[in-house]
């Protein structure tokens, strides 16, 4: 054990040391969530919205004026029905409509629930994210200063995207680059640190020590479980608090979903090292079978459901695919337990299967 | 014309001077030994000859151009050979001359000429098309002799050319040598072996940066009193081993 | 006692045989050569006999081991020091040291009276990264790296090579010292005259054993006539005595040729020779013959086939 914990304790240098590895580490998680957390309050000045006030009456006007004088939004046109939502939209101009409902001031007097709803184009859906939150907020407020007057009301403010109704992107980057940082921390670096290890020569040492060779892989892997582990959360957090995503389900499930992918992408690291004695070769063998099929392929860009039929065929593969699937569905859709478990399982046999493989592929000799 | 002059010739990385103010001049056609134990600024010195390190000071001129503004000149008038890197191993013998004749301009009748002539001086000709990594050390090493002296350069720089090869073709190795300085080449080595130290006209020895000596090796043994190159090294190059 | 016996091993990658049918034996407690240039199969016959690769044929005992069966107590039995200088660049001496004395389920203050003589002088250092230390300190990093399990059998694969000739004076002084404790060492180097500093040498070349013995046995295997030459123009010295009837070979040896007779003929009659082809300044001496010209005559003799 003592032995086990030198060589962790080594491979803790090792990151610690190298400039580049800490960079990769901790820079990219921050960089690509910030990069898509500035696409997201861009642009947001100003927005063209269309209002279809089928109530008219004093509230609906002030909540109106409200959205105005924010600064947020302006009037591009005022609408007389329904049917002039879709046509509005598809002129391409206005980002959004807010609907007020005939009886909207009748039920927000009389102690119910009023609805408002806001539908949003969420062809760009950052953009859409942000302005119904924004006017969701706005409306929220308006509740809450008139509320001093008159008894407990209600509004719910009921948003509906049009074009991209599960906005396809938006919800699922964060998943998306938690998942490319995991693979790329975990996979990786694993794979590229063995390799180090056989080029410098210094495995044929560590060969001829006591140590085994589970205690040199595990040695290896548990230093970038643990770095990944923390990067996951860093990525959770920022994306939570800063970029405002959901969190509806179980954070406990959400986590240890993470260390089964974590644990795979290791496994695989671990397999691509045992094919191969050269730095590069790993480095670029992580790249071809994991990192450009995780970007392409896994619906992290390009929703799989428009993949030409081979591709979709190909993405079932890619783990990625069934990792961000239940980030989603457990951030973004909240379901529990039995939703996800297929995708677990999947995820859980592949890990076996590299495992399996690497154990084949173990030597305790070279050549 | 002198091959190579130097007059305090210095080299600093930040605090560190690997190279101290080297003053020396190699005659034409001279073989010239560059001793030195490792660390000594050897590598440095030969790397501003070459025309890649700029130097912090001082001046110097290889084959009558300067190592500050005519680099590239130095670079058409110089071979340049070391132990780790000179021919592509997954290139055949042949293709490596031809590729090292194209790089340096030569025309196409001169590269098949000297590609024969390499090839039969070495006795190379069954082999010529095969891989160059299926030659034994000691004749890729001859073999990146010839392939250095192709653009037939005035000055050569050789950088522990013979390491790890045997001594039969160690002492061939030498033998192209000689032959090389009889036809006027400049030959500009380092070595290990301190026999082969005596097999050079004049032997300089680096320690800490500087040339603490610099004469015939007959010269150095009276002037030390050892009867061999060897114990000259181990008297002059003591006071590095422990830094 | 033999602390290694090595009986008829072969190991082929692909199409090259490294190494074939060696055989020969180390005693305990002694210093032992394996003399031979690049290619000769000595890093291979390193690699079989610390357990990193299998042998295709023979067998090997190390410390009364087989290399093969008992290869993971052999493990612990042995140091090991590869050619390439294989320790963890970005870690410090003291870092290096001590992965190594844990690994082998040790420490530095246990073995610290093995290492003491070469750990001294790298001692101030400790806290440099490997990566920045000559290439002398490296060499007693490793070495230090090496013995810090108190390994009964070293191995260490050409430790000179690349080294100046000042600091290979002092590795050999380290060795000598081990030696007195009783370690048993087998060292591999492509420098001839470090031939003459091992108890009994081995000398290799493609892949074969030419000759084990005691450096000044082995000498006694060169019978010619052997006289030391020079003159002015060394390199038509060279030429001229190559065309002579009465030489069998002539090759530099530092600032002499070392001339083999096929015959016996005296110093006069070489220098009429030379004398007739117009050589001035010229010196010849009677000389006794050394490893270098024994390896030479040995693998003449024997035209080993350049591996290719």
């Amino acid at each position: 054990m003592k032995r086990f914990l030198a060589f962790v304790k080594k491979e803790f240098f090792h990151i610690l040391r190298d400039r580049r590895t800490l960079l990769i580490l901790f820079g990219l998680p921050f960089v690509q969530v910030l990069l898509f957390g500035f696409a997201l309050s861009n642009e947001i000045k100003n927005a063209n919205i269309a209002i279809l006030d089928n109530d008219k009456s004093l509230h609906t006007q002030q909540i109106t004026a409200r959205l105005l004088s924010s600064g947020y939004f302006q009037v591009y046109q005022n609408l007389s029905s329904y049917k002039e939502i879709d046509q509005t939209f598809r002129k391409g101009v206005i980002k959004m409509v807010v609907v007020f409902p005939t009886q909207f001031s009748y039920d927000y007097e009389h102690g119910r629930t009023a609805q408002i709803q806001i539908i949003a184009d969420a062809s760009e859906q950052n953009t859409a994210i942000s302005l119904t939150n924004y006017a969701s907020a706005i409306i929220q407020s308006y509740t809450t200063s008139v509320a001093g007057s008159i008894a407990p009301m209600y509004i719910d403010v009921n948003t509906r995207m049009v074009f991209n109704p599960e906005l396809k992107g938006a919800f699922v980057f964060v998943p998306g680059v938690m998942t490319l940082v995991l693979l790329l921390v975990s996979a990786m670096m694993t794979s590229v640190t063995i390799a180090r290890e056989k080029e410098m020569g210094t495995m044929e040492v560590l060969f001829v020590s006591p140590l085994s060779q589970w205690q040199i892989i595990l040695g290896k892997v548990i230093p970038y479980l643990a770095l990944s582990f923390v990067n996951g959360c860093v990525i959770l957090i920022l994306g939570v608090f800063l970029l405002e995503l959901p969190m509806n389900g179980n954070l406990l499930l959400l986590l240890l979903e993470t260390l089964l992918f974590i644990f795979l992408a290791l496994s695989i690291g671990v397999f691509i090292s045992s094919l191969t004695d050269s730095q590069l070769v790993a480095m670029f063998a992580s790249m071809v079978i994991m990192l450009l099929p995780t970007i392409f392929l896994s619906g992290f860009i390009f929703p799989i459901e428009s993949m030409p039929k081979g591709l979709q065929v190909i993405s079932n593969v890619i783990p990625a695919k069934y990792f961000i699937r239940i980030v989603k569905n457990i951030m973004i859709k909240g379901i529990g337990m039995k939703a996800v478990a297929l995708d677990t399982l999947v995820l859980a046999a592949m890990a076996l299967f590299f495992i399996g493989l690497s154990i084949r592929n173990l030597k305790t000799h070279l050549a | 014309m002198k091959a190579v002059i130097t007059n305090k010739l210095t080299k600093k990385f930040g605090d560190f001077i690997a190279t101290n103010a080297i003053t020396f001049e190699v005659e034409e056609g001279e073989i010239f030994g560059f001793l030195g134990a490792n660390g000594a600024g050897k590598t440095t010195a030969m790397r501003m000859l070459c025309g890649l390190l700029t130097p912090s000071s001082g001046e110097a001129q290889v084959a009558g151009f300067d190592v500050y503004t005519q680099t590239e000149k130095i670079k058409q008038n110089i071979g340049y050979m070391s132990q780790k890197f000179s021919l592509y191993e997954d290139l055949t013998i042949r293709e490596n001359i031809k590729f090292y004749g194209g790089i340096y301009g030569l025309r196409l009748a001169d590269i098949n000429d000297k590609t024969a002539g390499i090839l039969e001086k070495l006795q190379l000709q069954n082999v010529a098309d095969a891989l160059t990594a299926s030659l034994p050390l000691g004749w890729k090493q001859k073999l990146a002799f010839s392939v250095a002296m192709l653009h037939q350069p005035k000055v050569v720089f050789l950088d522990e050319p013979t390491g790890g090869v045997d001594p039969i073709t160690r002492r061939q190795f030498w033998e192209m040598i000689y032959e090389a300085a009889s036809r006027g080449t400049t030959i500009f080595v380092t070595t290990h072996y301190m026999d082969e130290a005596e097999y050079c006209n004049r032997v300089s020895i680096m320690v800490d940066g500087k040339i603490q000596a610099l004469d015939t090796p007959k010269g150095l043994k009276e002037t030390y009193r050892v009867d061999s190159m060897d114990g000259v090294f181990q008297i002059l190059a003591r006071g590095t081993s422990t830094k | 006692m033999n602390a290694i016996i090595v009986d008829n091993i072969s190991k082929a990658y692909g199409n090259i045989q490294a190494v074939s049918n060696v055989s020969f034996e180390v005693r305990e407690g002694e210093l032992f050569g394996l003399i031979g240039p690049d290619g000769a199969g000595k890093t291979t016959l390193f690699k079989m006999l610390v357990t990193l690769l299998f042998p295709d044929q023979g067998r090997a005992v190390v410390n009364r081991k087989d290399i093969v069966k008992d290869f993971l107590q052999l493990r612990t039995q042995v140091g090991y020091m590869p050619g390439k200088f294989s320790l963890y660049q970005d870690l410090t001496i003291e870092e290096n040291l001590d992965f190594f004395a844990t690994v082998f389920g040790t420490s530095i203050q246990e073995n610290y009276d093995l290492i003491k003589d070469i750990y001294v002088q790298i001692e101030p250092f400790k806290t440099r990264r490997a990566g920045k230390l000559s290439g002398g300190m490296k060499q007693k990093l490793a070495l230090c790296c090496a013995l810090i399990h108190k390994p009964e059998v070293l191995f260490l694969d050409e430790p000179t090579t690349g080294v100046d000739a000042v600091s290979r004076k002092e590795f050999w002084d380290m060795l000598k010292s081990l030696k007195q404790r009783g370690l048993t060492i087998l060292v591999s180097t492509p420098y001839m005259d470090e031939a003459g500093l091992c108890d009994r040498i081995a000398l290799m070349q493609g892949g074969k054993i030419l000759a084990v013995d005691t450096p000044q046995d082995i000498t006694k295997l060169f019978q010619r006539p052997l006289f030391a030459v020079k003159a002015a123009e060394t390199f038509r010295l060279i030429q001229d005595l190559r065309n002579a009837s009465f030489t069998h070979s002539c090759y530099a040896f530092g600032e002499y040729l070392h001339l083999a007779l096929e015959h016996e003929i005296t110093s006069s009659d070489i220098e009429t020779y030379l004398a007739s082809h117009n050589h001035r300044q010229i010196d010849i001496k009677r000389v006794d013959p050394g490893i270098e010209d024994c390896f030479m005559d040995l693998i003449s003799q024997t035209s080993v086939p350049a591996q290719s």
